[in-house]
């Protein structure tokens, strides 16, 4: 029993990383039925960035710990949303009335230039987070000892979930990214500008690959330029699970999938851990491809 | 058959045959190198450039050929050359079986489930799946393959083995497109509504296209295993799958001349110019965004027969010849 927690606890921790990027994934494909596939690339620049601001500015010095975690999460989100949105404007836009499949070889282009421009600025080795940055203390919950970076890991991407939730459905902005997602045409008419919603779509889900990214960093101490290749399909798993162009179902497809993973790593074989996910993913999509909270009827043709 | 193309296709022949005495043994692997990518390529494109399915999962049935031959020549012994149908049947079967509930899904679904049963192929390699395939070592140890009583060792003597196929798989694959049921590919790529309504069974000629171009991924894995005489997992990763799909995008989906010169370009240019080696990928993903906002259908496009005015012009005076040569009789 006291595994099984400990799991569904680390599966919850990794599931939140997932969400954060699967939300990417879905608000892009809701307004342009485009998969991002550059997209987990961003979240690695997310973790090498966070890396280079804390070892250059000497953050943690200046602030103290949380401070620093504050700013530098700012900062990587901030950097990680501005490539987003020049990768949109460079990649994506000129192919915005191609058909379909420029427009996908031309996001696995841009995956395959940024995370190897990645290798050729840092190298092909792992790159390695300052140790000791977070107190190495176990918080006990329910009679468990949990480490508390991981449970900051779950704390800070249910917060930031909770606020895109908020924003999507409760300001006026947000309501113009719903109308854009569901009908473009009739967006234009009612006078939103849909350039610049797909800009902000392609601001906030890097932003939030990029502060996912931060959190691996954080989390496992390390990265590695081919990381976001991994992340990102399994993040595509959660938001497909959850529902595609569905935000709430990119946070459940998430946290499930986390779950599934460690449960799965612990129960059957960790040998085959990035295998369950895959067959997860090609479960859904020949028996619900609509995900599991997804109203959105799939194209058939 | 026009003339030109028949002195071009010879000249390429002549040039091909005479390419060992003209190169040292590291270009000839290089050219071999070109040689497999290309007819992997030509699979791929049966597939994507011909159907219109997005495929990148292509290692997964190179791999399953691969290691076919492999099992079956060091655990039975079986003559490396007598797998290769044996290959290219288990890589088409297997091919059927994953890809039947999957067919129908739409381009880019279809790309992400191929990714995930690529991997998931690689990672039961990996993990030794029924104790065959040897774990992330792989199997090695593969004897080398023998040609009527002659055994074939040397880069040129694999040189004119690899080429004789890729010259067998262009002249049959381009026989294929002409046929019968590569229209049938070509209309269902270009409007699938209208080749169901006209009576064309969609999921099968999907299937069997995507079937097809597996069976030959699997042969070229033959030829691949008795080359390397050693194969691991390594050999067979996603970045595999991309490079096989950026050779056929980068040449022309659906033209063969294309997807060979983009073989050309994708192995051999690397190879060309050393310090260009590891920013290799970063490349090939910013051609990949250019080309697709400049030049979509690739360097040399496949060329479709065109309506023109000369034609219906010549139409009318044949029409108008004919009963006159019957009058005449």
């Amino acid at each position: 029993m006291e595994q099984f927690l400990q799991q569904l606890i680390n599966g919850l921790a990794v599931g939140g990383i997932y969400a954060l990027i699967a939300l990417g994934y879905t608000m892009v494909y809701g307004v342009l039925k485009l998969i991002n596939f550059a997209h987990g690339d961003l979240f690695t620049y997310g973790g090498y960035l966070g890396l280079t601001l804390l070892t250059s500015f000497a953050l943690q010095g200046h602030l103290g710990t949380f401070g620093a975690i504050a700013i530098l999460t700012a900062m990587v989100m901030g950097l990680v949303g501005i490539m987003g949105v020049v990768l949109e404007r460079a990649a994506y836009r000129p192919l915005r009335e191609s058909p379909r499949l420029s427009a996908v070889v031309s996001a696995l282009g841009a995956s395959i230039f940024l995370q190897n421009t990645l290798m050729l600025i840092y190298g092909a080795r792992f790159q390695v987070y300052p140790e000791g940055l977070l107190p190495q203390v176990a918080v006990s919950l329910f009679g468990l000892q949990v480490p508390l970076i991981r449970i900051l890991v779950v704390l800070a991407s249910v917060v930031m979930m909770t606020a895109l939730y908020l924003f999507v459905q409760k300001t006026k902005v947000g309501t113009a990214v719903r109308a854009a997602a569901i009908d473009q045409g009739a967006a234009r008419l009612m006078g939103i500008d849909v350039n610049k919603v797909v800009s902000l779509v392609f601001l906030i889900g890097p932003a939030l690959g990029g502060a996912a990214g931060l959190l691996v960093g954080l989390y496992y101490g390390q990265v590695n330029f081919t990381m976001g290749w991994i992340y990102g399909m399994k993040a595509f798993t959660a938001a497909i699970l959850g529902g595609i162009g569905n935000i709430p179902g990119a946070m459940v497809g998430g946290l499930l999938l986390g779950v599934i993973e460690a449960l799965g790593a612990a129960y059957i074989s960790i040998a085959w851990k990035d295998a369950i996910a895959f067959c997860v993913l090609i479960l859904i999509l020949i028996v619900r491809p609509t995900g599991l909270l997804g109203e959105r009827v799939a194209e058939k043709v | 058959m026009n003339g030109r193309l028949v002195v071009a296709i010879l000249a390429a022949v002549a040039l091909l045959a005479a390419a060992p005495f003209a190169l040292d043994a590291y270009w000839l692997d290089v050219l071999n190198s070109v040689g497999l990518y290309a007819l992997l390529a030509l699979s791929l494109n049966v597939i994507l450039g011909d159907a219109g399915l997005f495929n990148m999962g292509q290692a997964a049935f190179y791999a399953v050929g691969a290691y076919t031959t492999a099992i079956l020549s060091t655990q039975l012994h079986l003559p490396v050359l007598w797998t290769m149908p044996l290959a290219g049947l288990a890589a088409a079967l297997f091919a059927a079986v994953v890809a039947r509930p999957v067919i129908h899904l739409r381009g880019d679904y279809l790309l992400i489930v191929t990714i995930g049963m690529g991997e998931i192929v690689r990672i039961a390699l990996v993990n030794d799946v029924f104790g065959l395939t040897g774990g992330a070592n792989g199997i090695f140890g593969i004897p080398r393959p023998v040609v009527f009583g002659y055994k074939i060792r040397k880069p040129a003597e694999f040189f004119y083995l690899i080429w004789a196929f890729v010259l067998l798989t262009v002249f049959l694959f381009d026989r294929l497109e002409q046929s019968r049921f590569g229209r049938a590919l070509t209309y269902l790529r270009e409007d699938p509504v209208a080749a169901e309504g006209s009576g064309i069974n969609t999921v099968r000629y999907k299937l069997a296209a995507f079937v097809l171009g597996a069976a030959w991924a699997g042969m070229t894995g033959t030829l691949y295993a008795a080359k390397m005489t050693i194969i691991s997992p390594e050999s067979f990763s996603f970045w595999e799958s991309v490079v096989l799909f950026l050779i056929v995008i980068l040449g022309g989906a659906g033209s063969i001349p294309g997807v060979i010169l983009g073989a050309v370009l994708v192995v051999a240019l690397p190879e060309a110019f050393r310090g260009f080696a590891t920013a290799r990928m970063a490349v090939f993903g910013l051609v990949m965004m250019v080309m697709m906002i400049f030049r979509t259908q690739g360097l040399l496009p496949l060329r479709r027969p065109r309506f023109r005015e000369r034609d219906l012009a010549r139409a009318e005076v044949t029409r108008a010849e004919v009963p006159r040569a019957e009058a005449a009789k």
